[in-house]
C-alpha cells in the first residue's frame, strides 16, 4: 500500500509513484504497453489535471476534489477469490444478467479471473487478458483513448491495472445482458483508476448495463476509462446507472469507435453523487452509423453533474441524436457541453442535440454548451438547450382533473424525465429505473437502497429530497 | 346547477367578456357558439379556475348554489365541474391508467372515500373505454402522446365517463374530427347523460348538434350572450352565418 504524505500534491505523488514502482505497475504489460503507459506519464507530466482555466472544465471545478488525502493501491486490497455474491445481489425482478463485479476498481473473480462461453465471448479481469490475449490487447487498448483528451485519460493510461475486459467474436448476439458493477467499499479516502475494453466483433451485438454505486459514505475519487470498439454492422445497448454517495468523485471517460453501419444507444442515468462527470467520445468511423446518446440527471444538495458529449462525424450518411435531461434543486449545479463535428466529408449527417433543465431553486445552476462545428454542406443539424419551469398548461389540464398541486408537480416532473427513460429497451431495467426515478423524486431514494444491490454492509439512511413545492 | 351573473374577464388588460349571464339546471345541454375570439375558450377556462393571465373583473359564478370565486382549479373538478379541452395536453411517460387512477382517488378522499378498489377501477375503465370504442391497452399508452386528433378527442370524453361530473363543459370537442369520430363523441356524451348533470357543449360548427340535441342555444359574440334560443337557432346560424347577429350585439 502506497502511503502520501500531505506536503505532496496528488499529482506529484502519482508521477512519484510512476516512478519508484515501474516494476509493479509494468507486470502484465507487454513491451508495447509499457511503451504506451511511458507516453501516457509524459503527457500527465506535461497537462496535470484540469483546472478551471481549462476549456471543457470551466463549469467543473475538480480542485477541491483533488486536494484531498487519498491512498493509491497498486493491487488489490481484498483476498481474491472470495465470494462477492454473499456481498452483492441484484434485486431487479425478472433482469436476467450474467454480472460482472468489481470492487474498488478490480476484477472480482471466482474462477481464475476470465472465461469464454461456448459462441466464444469472453469476460473477464483486463489484467488476466493482457496474459492471455496479448495480441488483442495490443491493438486496443488505451489507442482510442486519447492522452491528450485530459489528464485524468493520460493518467488512467499510465497506471490502470485492472477493469473489465469483454471480447464479442463476429457474428454473435449476446443473448443475455452483461451488467457490470463497480462498488467502491472502503475504510480509507481512495483514488482508483480502472479502465474497461469492450471489443464487438462484426455483425455482434451486445447489451451492456454499467452501475457505478457506493456502498459506504468513504470519500473517494473514481477515474474510470472505457473503450468500446463496435465492429460494423455490430450493435451496443449500452446504460450506466450511477447511484453514489455526496463524498464521491466519478470521472467517467467513454470512448466508442463505431465501424460502418454500427449502432450504439448510450443512456446515463444520474440518480446521486457528489461530483460526476461523464465524457462520452463518439467517432463515426464509417459511413451510415448511428449513435444516440441520451442521459438524464436529478442532483440536489452540492452535487454536481457534468455531461460532455464529442461526436466526431467522420463519413457521410451518419446520424447522431443527443437527448439529456435533468432537473437541478438546492445549490446543485448541471453542465451540459455539446460538441458535434461534422467534417468536411461527412455529407448526408443528420445531427440532433437537445438538453433541456429544470431548476428549482434560486440557487441551482446549469450551464449548457450546445456546439456544432460542421464543414459539410449537405448536412441537417439543429441543437437545442431549455432551462426552465413546469408547464403551465398541462399543469391545468391534470388540476382539471381533480388532481391537486402537488401530484400534478409530480406527474409532470416524472413525465420530463420519462421522455429520456422511455428509451430503455431492457424492460425489468425500465421498470426499475421508471421506480427510482419516482423515489428520487418524492425524496424516497436512498444510497443504499442500490439500483440493482442489496448491499450487506452497514446501512446508514440517508434522503435526497428534491423539494416539490418548488416546482 | 351553474349560474353566471354579470361576469367581466380581461386578458392582459383586454375585456374579453363583458358582462356575461348564463343559467344552466340539472339535466339541460347548453350549446354554445360563436365565431373565433368570441370568448368561447375564455368561459370555458374561467368556470374550470384558471387563473394566471385571465382576471376575473366583475360579476360571480354560482356552482350549485355556492360562489366559486375562492376554489381552485382541483376542487372545482372535485366538486364535479369537468372541462374538455379543445387542445388536450401531452403527458409523457405518464400512462392513462396511472392519471386516471390519481385523479379519482383524489376526488374520492376529497370526499372522504376510500381508494377505489383495484377491481371497480377495471371495471369502470373498461366500460368508459367500450363508451368511446378504445380498444387498445391503456396501461402502456401515455395520456395523449402520439395521439391523433380523433383520439385526443375521444380520451377527453373517456376521462368525462370515468370522472362522472355534474357539469361538464366540452371546448369544441367537435373540432377536427371525422364523422365517425364525430358520432362516437356524440354518443358518449349523450350516454352520460342524466336528469341530473348538466352538459355546455362549445362549438363553431352546427354539426355537432345534428348529434347532440341542445336545450338551449346561445350565441356568444364579443363577449356577450348576444341571441338565445332553442335548437332551431343552430340552424338558422348554420344557414346565414354569424354576420346578420353583428347588427343586435
Amino acid at each position: 500500500m502506497e502511503t502520501q504524505t500531505q506536503d505532496k500534491t496528488l499529482r506529484e505523488k502519482m508521477i512519484g509513484i510512476f516512478e519508484t514502482r515501474q516494476e509493479t505497475i509494468f507486470r502484465n504489460d507487454s513491451p508495447g504497453l509499457v511503451e504506451r503507459r511511458k507516453a501516457a506519464i509524459e503527457s500527465f507530466k506535461h497537462q496535470g489535471f484540469p483546472t478551471a482555466k481549462t476549456e471543457n472544465w470551466r463549469n467543473t471545478d475538480i480542485n477541491k476534489t483533488l486536494l484531498a488525502d487519498y491512498n493509491y493501491h497498486l493491487e488489490p486490497t481484498f483476498q481474491k477469490g472470495q465470494d462477492l455474491s454473499k456481498i452483492f445481489k441484484c434485486d431487479i425482478p425478472h433482469l436476467e444478467t450474467d454480472m460482472i463485479s468489481q470492487l474498488n476498481g478490480w476484477f472480482v473473480s471466482e474462477n481464475g479471473g476470465i472465461k469464454t462461453d461456448k459462441q466464444g465471448v469472453v469476460v473477464g479481469s483486463l489484467a488476466k487478458a493482457k496474459l492471455k490475449y496479448p495480441e488483442l490487447i495490443d491493438k486496443h487498448l488505451s489507442k482510442i483513448a486519447d492522452d491528450k483528451k485530459s489528464g485524468f485519460v493520460a493518467l488512467n493510461n499510465a497506471f490502470a491495472e485492472d477493469g473489465v475486459f469483454i471480447y464479442v467474436p463476429d457474428n454473435v448476439e449476446v443473448e443475455v445482458p452483461l451488467q457490470m458493477v463497480n462498488i467502491i467499499n472502503a475504510d480509507e479516502d481512495i483514488f482508483i483508476q480502472n479502465h474497461n475494453l469492450v471489443i464487438i466483433g462484426k455483425n455482434s451485438s451486445l447489451r451492456l448495463v454499467q452501475c457505478d454505486d457506493s456502498v459506504d459514505h468513504q470519500r473517494s475519487l473514481t477515474n474510470t476509462i472505457t473503450e468500446f470498439y463496435i465492429g460494423a454492422n455490430a450493435e451496443l445497448d449500452h446504460y450506466k446507472l450511477q447511484n453514489k454517495n455526496d463524498n464521491s468523485t466519478l470521472i467517467n471517460t467513454m470512448f466508442f469507435d463505431l465501424q460502418r453501419d454500427a449502432r450504439l444507444s448510450t443512456n446515463a442515468v444520474t440518480l446521486n453523487g457528489g461530483m460526476i462527470r461523464n465524457e462520452n467520445y463518439v467517432t463515426l468511423n464509417g459511413e451510415n452509423c448511428e449513435a444516440k446518446v441520451m442521459g438524464v440527471y436529478l442532483v440536489d444538495k452540492a452535487q454536481h453533474v457534468d455531461n460532455q458529449v464529442f461526436i466526431d462525424h467522420a463519413f457521410p450518411n451518419c446520424v447522431s441524436n443527443e437527448l439529456f435531461k435533468g432537473i437541478v434543486d438546492d445549490s446543485a449545479h448541471a453542465v451540459f457541453n455539446g460538441h458535434i463535428l461534422v467534417r468536411r466529408d461527412a455529407q448526408h449527417t443528420n445531427a440532433f442535440q437537445s438538453n433541456k433543465n429544470i431548476l428549482l431553486s434560486d440557487k441551482a445552476t446549469v450551464n449548457t454548451k450546445p456546439f456544432l462545428e460542421i464543414y459539410a454542406d449537405d448536412v441537417k443539424c439543429s441543437h437545442g438547450a431549455t432551462i426552465g419551469q413546469i408547464d403551465e398548461t398541462a399543469m391545468f389540464y391534470l388540476k382539471s382533473r381533480g388532481i391537486g398541486e402537488h401530484n400534478a408537480r409530480m406527474l409532470l416532473m416524472y413525465a420530463f424525465a420519462a421522455e429520456v427513460i422511455k428509451h430503455i429497451k431492457i424492460e425489468p431495467l425500465k421498470i426499475r429505473i421508471d421506480d427510482m426515478v419516482k423515489k428520487r423524486l418524492r425524496g424516497e431514494l436512498s444510497i443504499c437502497e442500490q439500483c440493482v444491490l442489496h448491499c450487506s454492509s452497514q446501512e446508514k439512511e440517508i434522503n435526497f429530497a428534491i423539494d416539490m413545492s418548488k416546482v | 346547477m351553474l349560474s353566471i351573473k354579470n361576469l367581466h374577464v380581461s386578458i392582459e388588460g383586454k375585456e374579453i367578456i363583458k358582462g356575461l349571464n348564463l343559467d344552466v339546471k340539472p339535466g339541460e345541454v347548453h350549446a354554445i357558439m360563436g365565431p373565433n375570439g368570441s370568448g368561447k375558450s375564455t368561459l370555458a377556462a374561467v368556470i374550470a379556475g384558471r387563473e394566471g393571465i385571465f382576471d376575473l373583473t366583475e360579476g360571480d359564478i354560482y356552482y350549485k348554489g355556492k360562489n366559486i370565486a375562492g376554489m381552485s382549479i382541483e376542487e372545482r373538478a372535485r366538486e364535479g365541474i369537468f372541462l374538455g379541452f379543445q387542445y388536450p395536453v401531452e403527458i409523457p411517460g405518464v400512462s392513462i391508467t396511472n392519471f386516471m387512477r390519481t385523479a379519482i382517488n383524489e376526488i374520492r378522499q376529497y370526499k372522504g372515500l376510500e381508494q377505489i378498489s383495484a377491481v371497480n377501477f377495471l371495471k369502470n375503465m373498461e366500460e368508459a373505454k367500450k363508451l368511446v370504442g378504445i380498444q387498445s391497452k391503456l396501461t402502456n399508452r401515455s395520456v395523449n402522446e402520439g395521439f391523433s386528433g380523433g383520439e385526443k378527442k375521444k380520451n377527453e370524453i373517456f376521462q368525462m365517463a370515468m370522472l362522472k361530473p355534474d357539469l361538464a363543459i366540452l371546448d369544441e370537442t367537435d373540432s377536427g374530427l371525422d364523422i365517425d369520430a364525430l358520432k362516437v363523441v356524440a354518443n358518449g356524451v349523450n350516454a352520460l347523460k342524466t336528469k341530473d348533470n348538466a352538459t355546455i357543449v362549445i362549438t363553431h360548427y352546427q354539426r355537432l348538434l345534428d348529434y347532440i340535441i341542445p336545450d338551449f342555444v346561445h350565441v356568444l359574440y364579443n363577449g356577450r350572450i348576444v341571441k338565445s334560443g332553442k335548437k332551431e337557432l343552430a340552424l338558422e346560424l348554420e344557414s346565414k352565418g354569424y354576420d346578420w347577429l353583428k347588427d343586435e350585439a
